[in-house]
């Protein structure tokens, strides 16, 4: 249905409420994200050398380099999976270093990975549930035996609506049930999750596939369900590595609006990207690297007519070597 | 050429109308599928009453007549309890477990050591304590010691080792499995290579007096099992159908990314163990009890194979699918009795036959799509 008909999909405006970003009001140039003189070192090579910069919140920031320039080992510092060999990355204040992956992500630093990884037996929507379930409390034994319940307002109730007279009694014994005991937290934590899975999905404008494996989906819609799984972590930032990657010119136009629309719901972004028109159409600041060390730092402007980045990219001239 | 195409067609078939039928059943309304659920049950419930010809052609010697229906049932009750305790740990987190015979083994003798009062430790505590000579742990007791007791030795080999994946794992759950025998061979306080006798069941230590859960007729050990996997088939569904369930697949799929997503891959992994352990003790606990002996060389490694062949040939992350692995894999070797030593060579090829046609088990897990009420229409319900 979907597939033959796109615009079906696109067309849906999801409740920008349900997945807003949290965090408060960001006051004026806040720092994020510090990456504070951070070296790795795999035995002998130096995968990041010195590397200094700071994320403000609200701000799309981009990373860029060659191939091998220490984008993505930049990213799994900053994400927990490699620990710095000295040097720290702060996070809001506190410190991301030695932490584990999912106490990271508590924190609030959420990604996308450069090679997709869903979950490709699970459906879209279960993907991005997957997130959703970060921010809830049911434990094992609440899921089990559902005995932590709560009163709910009646707009939550279930609802009789049947016209087969036994469903329909079955249905007032469920009301009545939820009345006097409430509904458990896991089942409310279900459906929140779900609706907001959904909110994500049609947000990302791949609703008409909730139901599908993440296997079966097009490669552009697990990019993109791969963001909206980050984005249901909650987190105040989002890491994006190299979301283009395999685009047309027409889907990465997509993506820069999607990126876009990111930041005004208040999400920071961190952007990963090889492709120059993205990185310099979409973001407010850029930090380059080469062979693991920070060569500039500025706006797009200034990024573009830097020598250095010039020469990183291109080759030195032939008579300056 | 042909041949391959045919059996690709065979095969389409097959998976068609297996598959269509999981369709049509999942299309029906709710209170629908709930009378179809309810009406198996009964008629599982009814099964050892009912003489289906065929089916219960079953041989023995241990009874006139060579009809033991009911006892095969209560085997199979207690395979099922099993396969669904080892589908949490292989089927939904993905850990190729190969010592779950360890926690069987727990379970059995648990109830064994502290009901039985033969056992060295209901001896000891009766010194100890100036008990009388008849004193034993109750029965009713026993069960949830059985359950604490594999459940903690579930933990226990979980802690170190959940940090090795894959084949590194299943090496190590393997060893597990055998040092559970080995020790229980040869430490005194568990009767040795002797084993425990006078297991209680339900209304004690098994003699003649016995009403219900008597030693010959099998009917009433059966629905005790019977009810024992319904109740633990709910639970697990409850589990599956979480947080905690998504959080298992999740682990299973990809673990990093799950870390990555606010997944803690090793506290769901450690649950899953517990969990399934405590399965696997529960269902040693009902074999040891209608047994009423156990002794270690029962408990061998082969078993554990066998248990995993169960998940495997049903369909891992598929309860129902399990369930029917393990009823194959406890009730075919019974009903080809006759076959006497043929009888493995007919299971084993059989087993080849299943892995040629259906590698993904008999009754394949299939993500449930979940019910959009709101959105019934636009979403196609696909999967």
């Amino acid at each position: 249905m979907s597939d033959q008909n796109p615009d079906v999909t696109s067309e849906e405006t999801p409740d920008l409420d349900e997945i807003r970003s949290s965090g408060p009001v960001p006051r004026q140039r806040e720092v994020l994200l510090d990456v504070d003189h951070v070296t790795l070192r795999f035995g002998g090579v130096t995968a990041l050398d010195d590397v200094s910069f700071s994320l403000y919140r609200g701000e799309i920031l981009g990373l860029i380099g060659p191939n091998g320039a220490g984008k993505t080992t930049c990213f799994n510092v900053m994400t927990g999976v490699y620990r710095p060999t000295s040097g720290a990355v702060r996070f809001a204040g506190q410190k991301v270093t030695g932490r584990k992956p999912h106490q990271i992500n508590r924190m609030g630093i959420a990604r996308t990975f450069q090679n997709i990884r869903l979950f490709p037996e699970m459906t879209a929507l279960e993907n991005v549930m997957v997130g959703t379930d970060s921010q809830h409390h049911t434990s094992v034994m609440g899921a089990l035996f559902r005995l932590y319940r709560k009163k709910v307002k009646p707009h939550e109730l279930p609802v009789v609506d049947s016209t087969n007279g036994a469903v329909r009694i079955w249905q007032q014994v469920r009301l009545g049930c939820a009345k006097v005991f409430g509904i458990s937290r896991h089942t409310l934590e279900e459906r929140a999750g779900e609706r907001k899975a959904l909110e994500l999905l049609k947000f990302v404008g791949i609703v008409g596939r909730a139901n599908e494996l993440a296997r079966n989906l097009p490669y552009g819609d697990q990019r993109r369900l791969e963001i909206a799984r980050a984005l249901a972590t909650e987190p105040k930032l989002l890491c994006l590595d190299e979301p283009a990657a395999g685009f047309n010119p027409a889907e990465k136009e997509e993506l820069n609006q999607l990126i876009r629309r990111i930041r005004d719901l208040g999400y920071t972004v961190l952007l990963i990207e090889h492709d120059m028109r993205l990185v310099m159409g979409v973001t407010d600041r850029i930090v380059v690297l080469e062979f693991g060390k920070k060569i500039a730092e500025g706006t797009p402007a200034e990024v573009r007519d830097n020598p250095k980045v010039i020469a990183a990219y291109l080759g030195e001239p032939a008579d300056a070597a | 050429m042909t041949t391959t195409t045919s059996r690709k067609r065979l095969l389409n078939g097959l998976s068609d109308a297996t598959g269509g039928i999981g369709d049509r059943f999942r299309a029906l309304p709710k209170w629908q599928r709930g009378l179809a659920f309810l009406a198996f049950v009964a008629f599982l419930y009814y099964l050892p009453l009912l003489g289906i010809p065929g089916l219960t052609w079953l041989r023995t010697d241990s009874i006139e007549g060579g009809n033991n229906w009911a006892g095969v049932l209560f085997v199979c009750a207690v395979y099922v309890l099993i396969a669904i305790g080892l589908n949490v740990v292989i089927g939904l987190a993905g850990l190729l477990d190969l010592g779950y015979v360890g926690f069987f083994a727990v379970g059995a003798y648990s109830v064994a050591l502290f009901g039985s009062t033969q056992s060295p430790v209901v001896k000891a505590l009766q010194e100890r304590f100036d008990l009388p000579q008849g004193w034993a742990v109750a029965w009713a007791i026993c069960i949830p010691i059985a359950i604490a007791i594999a459940m903690i030795s579930g933990v226990l080999l979980g802690w170190p080792t959940l940090r090795l994946r894959g084949d590194y794992l299943a090496i190590v759950t393997l060893g597990f499995g055998e040092i559970i025998r080995i020790v229980v061979r040869n430490v005194s306080w568990s009767g040795g290579p002797h084993g425990v006798a006078a297991i209680p069941g339900p209304e004690g230590a098994p003699s003649a007096d016995n009403q219900v859960f008597g030693l010959i007729d099998a009917k009433p050990w059966y629905w005790l099992a019977l009810t024992v996997v319904l109740l633990l088939v709910l639970a697990v569904r409850r589990l599956e159908n979480s947080r905690v369930g998504r959080a298992w697949l999740a682990v299973r799929e990809d673990e990093d990314a799950a870390a990555v997503m606010g997944v803690y891959p090793f506290k769901y992994k450690l649950w899953a163990f517990a969990i399934g352990a405590a399965l696997g003790g529960i269902s040693g606990a009902l074999f040891a009890s209608r047994q009423g002996f156990i002794e270690p060389n029962q408990f061998n490694a082969q078993l554990s194979i066998l248990f995993v062949a169960m998940v495997v040939v049903g369909g891992a992350g598929n309860m129902a699918g399990v369930a029917l692995g393990a009823f194959l894999l406890a009730y075919l070797p019974e009903r080809f009795r006759d076959f006497a030593e043929w009888r493995f060579l007919v299971f084993g090829l059989a087993l080849v036959l299943v892995m040629l046609l259906r590698p993904q088990g008999l009754i394949p897990s299939r993500r449930r799509a979940r019910e959009l009420k709101d959105r019934a229409e636009e979403v196609p319900a696909s999967v």
